[in-house]
């Protein structure tokens, strides 16, 4: 039954990304892009990781794709859509090279794989991990100041003259 | 051969080559932020999968996903507001024409 919903989860998420770099047309592809999320929301559930898909579809369903459609939105072109540019062979030939690189990797690797059944529920021991004794706080702060400062550049960038 | 570790991480590989071939290929400034997405979400599949299967009571994985999925939320901000910023002055999204600082 889990590998059926894996098979399942992984054809719709390589078939989004797939058509989010074929299709022409721009909207089309950022909606792809939403559903591709979404998969990916589902993939950490079957991974155990309910706090991380429940994360994954507040920013990047709630948050990054509107952000996406929205400059869409704002950036009409002449030429509706995108096209490929000049590079298009060499571009594929170069990610052919690196998925045939690491599909060769992961499968010739040994992975030392623990046997441990997941911890679960996650998000009582994120958060211990995250802001507990000898945790991740230091990161957090950090990353309080990144976003801090992500805001005040794009509010400076966009802003009129 | 039931699903494992080594599924996920090629499902992480495949993702991860489109988001490269779409970044590298196409012209849109936008699709090619989307295509960034992608290989951002493809590396945090395989963080979760290896804190899954490897060091399932650490979450170390996990966590490090969830800094993945800010540093992408604020590159996704700045990077759209340098897009829409570039389009004012040049009417485009086109990253051929966006040459303004090439030698």
């Amino acid at each position: 039954m889990f590998d059926i919903i894996f098979w399942i989860l992984a054809l719709v998420t390589v078939g989004a990304a797939l058509a989010v770099v074929v299709l022409r047309d721009v909207f089309r592809a950022a909606l792809s892009l939403v559903l591709l999320f979404l998969t990916i929301a589902v993939i950490y559930i079957t991974l155990y990781a309910d706090f991380l898909a429940v994360v994954q579809v507040l920013i990047y369903v709630g948050a990054i794709s509107i952000l996406i459609i929205v400059a869409i939105m704002l950036t009409r072109e002449v030429w509706h859509g995108s096209p490929p540019g000049k590079l298009r062979i060499p571009a594929l030939v170069v990610s052919l090279l690196l998925l045939g690189t690491m599909v060769f990797t992961v499968i010739s690797t040994k992975w030392e794989t623990s046997g441990e059944p997941p911890q679960q529920p996650t998000t009582a021991a994120i958060g211990m991990s995250l802001f507990g004794e000898g945790g991740f706080i230091l990161p957090v702060e950090i990353t309080a100041v990144l976003l801090l400062a992500a805001v005040l550049g794009a509010i400076v960038l966009i802003r009129e003259k | 051969m039931s699903v494992g570790l080594e599924h996920y991480l090629v499902l992480s590989a495949v993702l991860f080559s489109i988001g490269l071939y779409g970044v590298l290929a196409k012209r849109n400034a936008v699709v090619i932020l989307m295509c960034i997405e992608i290989m951002l979400n493809a590396v945090n599949i395989s963080l979760v999968a290896f804190s899954r299967y490897v060091v399932p009571m650490l979450l170390t994985g996990q966590i490090f996903a969830i800094f993945v999925i800010v540093v992408a939320a604020a590159e996704a901000a700045v990077g759209i507001a340098i897009i829409i910023a570039i389009y004012r002055s040049r009417q485009s999204v086109d990253v051929d024409k966006f040459d303004l600082m090439k030698w």
